[in-house]
């Protein structure tokens, strides 16, 4: 791959994925790539996110199962927007 | 590289029980922690021995004091040890951590305080800790299979990057090495929380997915249930997981799991501290997800090198047991380089695949064996955290 992903999801089952570079702002049309078989695709960024942190690949409303790895990884809480930043503000385990 | 990895060597200790070992300590060992300053005085006199202070070994009773006995014992029968020196406050308990260590068959004496002082003491004890220091610096490494060796694993300071890139490193290095005979380790029993259900099925037997089950749920009912105040939110994931990008304990535990690879089954649960004893192969050990408690628990089951996936940086090293780390986090390798044995940022740039990541972790634990000092070691990283499991009588 010549040009370096912004954001890497694990699985095509996901709905979102990770954000792999410092620095990465608002409105940035990130290069996101699937791990599992190096596929890519575009997606814009909503906001400034730091790296490691979460990014929405389609809306996702309050009271849908966050998927990664393929697997459950908790609800969403609030609503979310596409390319949005996902984490303890919007997404919660589902075990307390 | 994968064809030959049966025929990789490393050039280390054999020790009397035929195990190898890595590293040559002569070990200064308290029993308790009131020996603590005996130890360091010995070790102070005599160059080339290393004392480990702890905080415990008095008025245990129970299932604790056998943890602690096996722990002590444990430590001093690891293949790096080269020859231990034993002091305690008084000689019965004493005598039994000598002779569990003794069992292996390497050097060990032991030396109580009462009746005697700490003066006297120091003084017995340095001149036979002087006799190991000169027995052990003469013996010979000699050529052994890279898959003789028992490596354990548990990551730390974890986030995003430990499931995409440093984890998975680790799972494709057991799934190369395993099936050549070496002993593998993994644990965490908190940190499964949320791939339980996946940790089961990666059993290689009813029975060891049973063991494991059974140990994961008297984690919940016993430790969480019994002690939590809200849910585990403040803590599982840490502040720092969270810092990096870790939502829930879910996402967490399934980063973890990378650990195993895709292929490897573990063969037993164990109890923590415990010595496998089904043979070669992956084992799941009963065991505290903080760092310190961790690594500690799996040396003194007989693990001679920990592999360390880290995301944010976790510094952690063992008195005994080289800690390799390895990180995938830019960010990580920016700021804190000084840590990190194992650069796999490559991963998720998509320079480099999680098969040559693995290939260059496995480059690592041979070079770790060869005599190479991890990032922990050059630092002085010596954590040793034993594991209590109740409160003293």
């Amino acid at each position: 791959m010549s040009e370096i992903p912004q954001l890497l999801v694990h699985d095509h089952d996901d709905n979102v994925g990770v954000v792999v570079v410092e620095g990465l702002k608002a409105g940035t049309d990130m290069l996101v790539c699937v791990t599992h078989d190096n596929s890519t695709f575009r997606l814009t960024s909503n906001m400034d996110v730091p790296i490691g942190h979460k990014v929405a690949l389609k809306d996702l409303k309050a009271g849908d199962t966050a998927m990664k790895y393929g697997e459950d990884i908790g609800k969403i809480i609030a609503d979310i927007k596409k390319g949005d930043h996902v984490h303890t503000h919007n997404c919660k385990t589902k075990r307390w | 590289m994968t064809s030959d990895l049966s025929k990789l060597t490393i050039n280390a200790w054999r020790r009397e029980n035929g195990r190898v070992g890595v590293r040559n300590h002569v070990l200064i060992l308290p029993v308790d922690d009131i020996s603590n300053a005996a130890c360091e005085a010995v070790a102070n006199n005599v160059k080339g021995t290393m004392a480990i202070p702890h905080a415990y070994g008095r008025l245990q009773f129970g299932e604790d004091l056998d943890l602690h006995f096996r722990t002590i014992i444990g430590i001093g029968a690891n293949p790096n040890v080269a020859a231990v020196v034993v002091i305690g406050i008084e000689p019965d308990w004493t005598k039994k951590i000598v002779d569990g260590i003794a069992a292996t068959g390497k050097p060990v004496e032991g030396f109580s305080i009462e009746q005697k002082g700490d003066f006297e003491t120091i003084r017995q004890a340095g001149w036979k800790a002087k006799e190991y220091v000169h027995w052990a610096t003469e013996l010979q490494k000699e050529e052994c299979g890279l898959s003789e060796l028992w490596v354990s694993t548990k990551c730390g300071e974890s986030d995003t990057t430990t499931g995409l890139s440093s984890c998975p490193t680790v799972g494709n290095m057991y799934d190369k090495l395993l099936p050549h005979g070496l002993y593998g380790c993994f644990g965490e029993t908190s940190e499964i929380t949320g791939a339980e259900h996946i940790c089961e099925k990666r059993a290689a037997t009813p029975e060891a997915a049973a063991k494991f089950k059974k140990i994961w749920t008297a984690y919940q009912d016993d430790v969480i249930f019994a002690h939590q105040t809200d849910d585990l939110s403040d803590s599982q994931p840490t502040k720092g997981n969270i810092l990096g990008g870790l939502t829930t304990i879910e996402e967490k535990a399934l980063g973890n799991l990378e650990k195993i690879g895709r292929t490897s089954q573990y063969i037993d649960a164990m109890g923590p501290a415990e010595t496998p004893s089904k043979g070669p192969g992956l084992y799941f050990m009963d065991s505290s997800s903080a760092a310190a408690e961790c690594v500690t628990l799996m040396a003194a089951g007989g693990y001679v090198i920990h592999t360390f996936p880290t995301g944010q940086g976790n510094v952690v090293g063992n008195p005994i047991v080289p800690v390799i780390k390895i990180s995938g986090n830019p960010r990580t390798l920016r700021t804190m380089s000084e840590h990190i044995d194992v650069d796999v940022t490559g991963v998720l740039t998509r320079k480099m695949t999680i098969d040559q990541a693995g290939d260059t972790l496995i480059d690592m634990i041979r070079r770790t064996a060869n005599g190479r000092n991890t990032a922990a070691e050059a630092l002085g990283h010596r954590e040793f955290s034993m594991t209590k499991l109740y409160r003293s009588a």
